[in-house]
């Protein structure tokens, strides 16, 4: 569905359910250069299950339209506006990647606002190799080539989808290729510079649940269990032989997992 | 941080889409032999039926053996997912059946192998889906026969049995300059000598009883989704574009992004129209393609040899094959198929229809059978069999003769082909 925000049309998969103000809600954030359609599984579980379902385009991705925003600081706040655009009340918020650090920052700056976190793929800070940001930077397919090899564990790079006869490594890079120039180089230069910001995750009190990939490349493991080591009331999930592509890898880990705190 | 390092073709071909077996260790991929799959729970099996959950429900929709297979053609073809069907041509009524309605339209290449020229010429006609035969060779002559109510521009790597080269760059622009979709059947080529997604082509099918399998012991087909084509933008696929009743008012754009028709094309076609693969059949397609590489090395090299040879005898009156400097697409080949252009050609000879029948029954190396890309050399006469229900002036336009042979170049060693081709040779000239 879309929804009007400072002028400009805002894309959310409800996950094909009916919205409703009795229901409690979820809202799910991409990571850099990605949109609403990697969420397609869970969104679709909680719709199903009885809860308002926003799996949200950020401005200039997917289906929203605008200019990619460049800090992770903006992107909370547009999230902050969208939350009360849509009159939401105690959201859980699911973000992974880029999108896991928006939801840190906002949990962090509004903590009683929300009814529970789920961080997937996070690393505080998320540093991004120089030659893919170059890369990104000129548009070049080469940065396509990187994020999506390295966001895949070795095993994954082979297939072996639970998701039958989908190809989970080209599937990242068509994703990655719908994205407008210039997006995912301001989305992954917001990711590099959101550095001195270990400290929000002391400022975060809803209970969290933190998803990590043993093998992810791009936030390492052990960053993101520093992170988790911060947050007060925080639970962490780990994923055997999965990347930071979790969602592709492992979307029956990553639901049972998300079950546990939606 | 390391440059990437994705794993090459030949190791795709051995490994993509398996995972050892977790429960035996098997390292063959097992046959799942399974009709059904067991649900955990009840709250599990709605997850499944509803896409929340990943699994496998009923062998029609999806089977883990064909699974593996699936995905090891989409790596391999470079799609975002695949679909194994009955037939190479279940394939293509699949591909047909997701896209366009009753009231529109495809264009397709004229020089097409016949059961693909039955299914648009004669049968869906009958369902309301007419189709426009073009030259392969002139692209102005695809587009201008483009119309309102076009879905689909079609046409093969390698034209059957005249072996036009498609100009998959040129065709996929033309296509995509008017929003729709260009599909590629890629059988003569395989991956391994031509990935037609790379090239523009967004959707691509093989019949995997070819040269995948490569052995002549099974029908398969394959369909593979390149996830290029923004079916919304186009505003011309309402199937993938908007809700489908069929399924609880999905939107298969919306909700599944690039592997919008793929997904489609298994939550409708196979569950409705049911053309799906036997699991043994996957395995044994899946055996031929560990071996692709070599295999069609070698096709390629014998054939090389065999076309070679043929050119210089008396009794050949004319030889068709791209890798031949005066061929008409050679340039073109050479751009697109770099590492040859697969293993079937035709030829003709002096004498014409009752000289080629000499020559076919004097054969014993050659198996005169109606099939391709078998690891053993075949022939066949195309007007009297495989194409038999084009009439004179289709078949003229597919550039057939009466004469016409087509061969193709097994794994043998290729002095006995030689020899076996030379004997039919001598034979086809006595009176």
């Amino acid at each position: 569905m879309y929804f009007e925000l400072n002028q400009q049309r805002v894309f959310c998969s409800t996950g094909n359910g009916i919205l409703s103000e009795e229901k409690p809600s979820v809202i799910f954030l991409h990571g850099a250069g990605m949109e609403h359609s990697v969420w397609v599984l869970p969104a679709r579980y909680f719709a199903r299950k009885g809860y308002n379902v926003f799996a949200l385009d950020l401005p200039g991705h997917g289906r929203s339209e605008g200019l990619a925003l460049d800090s992770i600081s903006s992107m909370s706040a547009w999230l902050h506006e969208v939350i009360h655009a849509l009159n939401l009340s105690k959201p859980a918020i699911v973000g992974h990647s880029m999108g896991s650090l928006i939801a840190l920052s906002y949990a962090a700056k509004y903590a009683d606002s929300l009814r529970a976190l789920a961080l997937l793929g996070i690393s505080i800070p998320m540093p991004v190799a120089e030659a893919l940001l170059q890369a990104a930077r000129d548009n070049s397919h080469a940065a396509i080539d990187m994020a999506n090899t390295w966001s895949h564990s070795s095993s994954a790079q082979l297939g072996g989808n639970d998701v039958p006869g989908i190809n989970m490594m080209m599937s990242g890079q068509r994703l990655l290729e719908r994205s407008s120039d210039g997006v995912f180089y301001s989305d992954l230069k917001a990711c590099n510079e959101f550095t001195d910001a270990l400290g929000l995750a002391e400022n975060i009190s809803v209970k969290t649940l933190m998803i990590i990939g043993e093998q992810d490349k791009m936030t390492a493991a052990s960053n993101a269990l520093k992170v988790a080591g911060k947050i007060r009331n925080c639970s962490v999930t780990s994923l055997k032989a999965c990347g930071h592509a979790m969602l592709s890898e492992q979307p029956n880990a990553v639901l049972n997992a998300l079950i546990t705190i939606v | 941080m390391a440059k990437p390092s994705n794993y090459k073709f030949d190791t795709l071909s051995l490994h993509a889409g398996q995972k050892p077996d977790p429960t035996t260790g098997a390292r063959a991929v097992p046959i799942y032999q399974s009709a059904s799959f067991v649900f955990p729970d009840t709250d599990y099996a709605v997850g499944l039926f509803n896409i929340e959950r990943a699994g496998h429900v009923y062998s029609r929709l999806s089977n883990p053996t064909n699974a593996v297979l699936e995905e090891r053609i989409a790596a391999l073809d470079n799609g975002v997912g695949a679909i194994a069907t009955a037939s190479g041509q279940a394939a293509t009524h699949l591909a047909i059946a997701t896209i366009v309605s009753n009231g529109e339209h495809i264009v397709a290449s004229r020089s097409i192998y016949g059961g693909t020229h039955n299914l648009l010429a004669y049968t869906l006609p009958r369902f309301g889906i007419e189709t426009t035969f073009v030259d392969p060779r002139d692209p102005a002559a695809f587009k201008s026969a483009i119309r309102d109510n076009t879905r689909l521009i079609f046409g093969e790597i390698l034209g059957n049995p005249g072996l036009e080269v498609l100009d998959i760059p040129v065709i996929s622009e033309l296509a995509h300059a008017a929003d729709l979709p260009l599909m590629v059947d890629s059988t003569f080529a395989t991956p391994y000598l031509c990935r037609p997604i790379d090239f523009g082509a967004d959707i691509v099918m093989h019949s995997a009883t070819k040269f995948l399998s490569g052995h002549g012991v099974v029908i398969g087909g394959l369909l593979v989704d390149g996830g290029t084509f923004d079916w919304e933008r186009s505003g011309k696929f309402p199937t993938l574009a908007e809700p489908y009743a069929g399924f609880h008012n999905l939107n298969f754009s919306e909700e599944f992004g690039p592997a919008a028709f793929i997904t489609r094309a298994r939550k409708e076609g196979l569950r409705d129209f049911g053309a799906c693969m036997s699991p043994s059949t996957a395995f044994l397609i899946l055996q031929g393609i560990e071996t692709l590489p070599l295999r069609m090395q070698q096709h390629v090299e014998n054939t090389k040899q065999i076309v070679e040879f043929l050119s210089e005898q008396e009794q050949v009156e004319w030889l068709n094959h791209p890798m031949l400097e005066q061929h008409p697409d050679h340039e073109l080949a050479k751009r697109l198929m770099p590492k040859g252009c697969g293993a079937v050609f035709s030829f003709g000879i002096k004498g014409g229809s009752e000289a080629g029948i000499k020559f076919i029954e004097n054969l014993e190396v050659f198996s005169h059978l109606a099939n391709i890309g078998d690891a053993k050399s075949l022939v066949i006469h195309p007007a009297s069999t495989t194409h038999h229900r084009m009439d004179s002036e289709a078949l003229k336009a597919a550039g057939i003769s009466e004469g016409l042979l087509r061969l193709s170049i097994g794994l043998e060693d290729v002095s006995d082909l030689m020899a076996d081709l030379r004997k039919g040779l001598r034979a086809s000239q006595r009176s």
